[in-house]
């Protein structure tokens, strides 16, 4: 374990995403500390960016840096959010349906293709918008996490599938343990540097796809989130007239966090998986 | 033995015994309409090449796997409770390099075995039956303190999995391929510590592997399998000097020359 780790940190792409990362979160966890984070009405329409407003003001006159901050909370909160939700699920019925197999092993099958095949981002929009009134943000990661856990699943239950005929399965069936007991310990183990990977792709689709809903105006109605600064410039006319920071740093921000979830997968696969290895 | 009057039923009596994978165009016949029955005490080897269905038999007889066909039963009983099936008869896998669990270290792994037993030993018993196991093997409990599967050699590996066995003292050992990973040294201790378990424990012992040369020194009985079919089954001198069936001549022919000779005199 440690000697993955001191591996991991020899990797130069996942030094470089992980401190993006931890910029971002740095960010969002503490610079309320030490910036008055204000989102009334403040000035006017669109104020450029001064030494009062770094960055400006949108389109109601509220303090841009503000926005971003409160935003990027929003990002990651609905990130972890679907995240933890997809792999849970994704995982739990992927490691059950690989080692059982069988009938069992079908159904649930079944049910991955059945979600698989609903393009989910049509059910985000159909969903979101039936939701007219009480859209929170919590809802809007629930939505994501429970249409976007079907990859997980088919991604881990190949691979229990794989380890389930291995020998030291059926040496801890002989000693006794039961499923529940094999699942845990015997095969997630296993897979928890797989399933951690699949983590951080969730993570990074959940951002992708709040801001693709929030931007297209289906996003939560009880908070700022990047995506829903995106929406306020896109419909109160902020992309014309050279005014740039109404959309650009929000658009900066989800493109480095979720290319420093990228990379992050990407440099841990190489680790893990030494064929990749250079 | 329990003191009745009617002749005790055989260890292991298997009739018309078929298992298959798959379905349709792929079904495979691993197991094909095989039919035996195993006393108690007797050390009988099943021998054949690879994917002749012996590995597949030997998990039939341990319950990992349900016969698709045919009557199967342990002692006179259909094997339904699993837990109380291994409680008493017990195995060896084949290769010990994935037999344990690289997340947790080898004792706690073997003393993890010991929750199968049915009178649950006490952690100090449970400590002293591990030791006793690893003793049995000439392994010093001391050495493997706080190791992982990885950090052993092949050949204290196995002799891991047998000091397991030794530990738990089951009445069946179903040995698979036991010493197709290790030299032909650590080969020949741990049929000394397989000849030991016999002795010490009254075992019944079911030896798999593809080496008829081997089967031959320790078994009571050799049944040859191929294309999942038992093709010839008899006492070691019967089938080494009268072989029936061409699959067994060429068994006999693949051992080197050495032994060749040897069993010819």
């Amino acid at each position: 374990m440690t000697k993955l780790l001191k591996n991991l940190l020899k990797s130069p792409s996942f030094i470089i995403g992980m401190g993006l990362f931890l910029l971002t979160i740095g960010g969002a966890l503490l610079l309320p500390f030490f910036y008055h984070v204000n989102l009334g009405l403040q000035a006017s329409s669109y104020a450029s960016p001064n030494g009062k407003f770094l960055l400006g003001c949108d389109h109601l006159g509220r303090d841009m840096v503000s926005m971003l901050i409160e935003g990027l909370r929003s990002s990651l909160y609905v990130g972890l959010l679907t995240g933890v939700i997809a792999t849970t699920l994704g995982t739990a019925l992927g490691i059950y349906g690989g080692f059982k197999g069988g009938w069992m092993d079908d159904f649930v099958n079944l049910v991955t293709n059945l979600f698989l095949v609903i393009p989910s981002f049509v059910v985000l929009i159909l969903i979101s918008s039936s939701l007219s009134k009480g859209r929170s943000l919590t809802l809007i990661g629930l939505i994501i996490g429970l249409t976007t856990w079907t990859w997980s699943a088919r991604a881990v239950r190949a691979q229990a599938a794989s380890l389930k005929s291995r020998d030291h399965i059926a040496l801890a069936r002989i000693n006794g343990a039961n499923t529940f007991r094999v699942l845990t310990l015997h095969i997630l183990p296993y897979l928890a540097s797989y399933v951690f990977m699949i983590f951080i792709l969730q993570v990074a689709s959940g951002i992708l796809s709040e801001a693709a809903i929030s931007m297209i105006g289906l996003g939560p109605l009880d908070t700022v989130s990047l995506g829903t600064i995106l929406n306020d410039a896109k419909n109160q006319g902020g992309f014309g007239d050279g005014m740039w920071w109404a959309f650009m740093p929000a658009t900066v921000i989800i493109t480095v966090l979720v290319f420093a979830l990228y990379i992050i997968n990407t440099s841990m696969e190489g680790v893990f998986n030494p064929r990749l290895r250079k | 033995m329990p003191n009745n009057s009617s002749a005790p039923a055989p260890v292991f009596y298997a009739k018309n015994v078929t298992k298959t994978f798959g379905h349709g165009k792929t079904l495979v016949k691993a197991v094909d309409d095989v039919s035996f029955s195993i006393a108690d005490g007797e050390i009988v080897s099943i021998v054949g090449g690879s994917g002749c269905g012996k590995s597949v038999l030997a998990k039939v007889m341990l319950g990992l796997y349900k016969q698709n066909q045919g009557e199967f039963t342990y002692r006179g009983k259909a094997i339904t409770d699993t837990r109380s099936h291994w409680n008493e008869v017990q195995s060896v896998f084949q290769d010990p390099f994935s037999c344990f669990n690289q997340f947790f270290s080898i004792r706690s792994q073997l003393k993890d075995a010991l929750n199968i037993l049915k009178v649950k030993p006490s952690k100090a018993e449970a400590d002293a039956r591990v030791d006793a196991g690893l003793m049995a093997v000439n392994i010093t409990p001391k050495d493997i303190e706080g190791k992982y599967p990885f950090e052993l050699s092949g050949g204290q590996m196995q002799r891991m999995l047998l000091a397991r066995i030794f530990a738990l003292r089951p009445k069946v050992l179903i040995a698979d391929e036991p010493t197709s990973m290790v030299d032909a040294c650590v080969r020949a201790n741990i049929l000394d510590y397989l000849m030991k378990l016999k002795v010490e424990l009254g075992m019944t012992i079911v030896f798999v592997t593809h080496d008829i040369g081997l089967a031959y020194y320790v078994s009571d009985r050799l049944f040859i399998m191929h294309e999942g079919k038992i093709v010839e089954s008899g006492t070691p001198d019967e089938v080494t000097q009268h072989p029936q069936s061409p699959h067994t001549v060429q068994l006999l022919e693949d051992i080197p020359e050495i032994h060749k000779e040897w069993l010819k005199r």
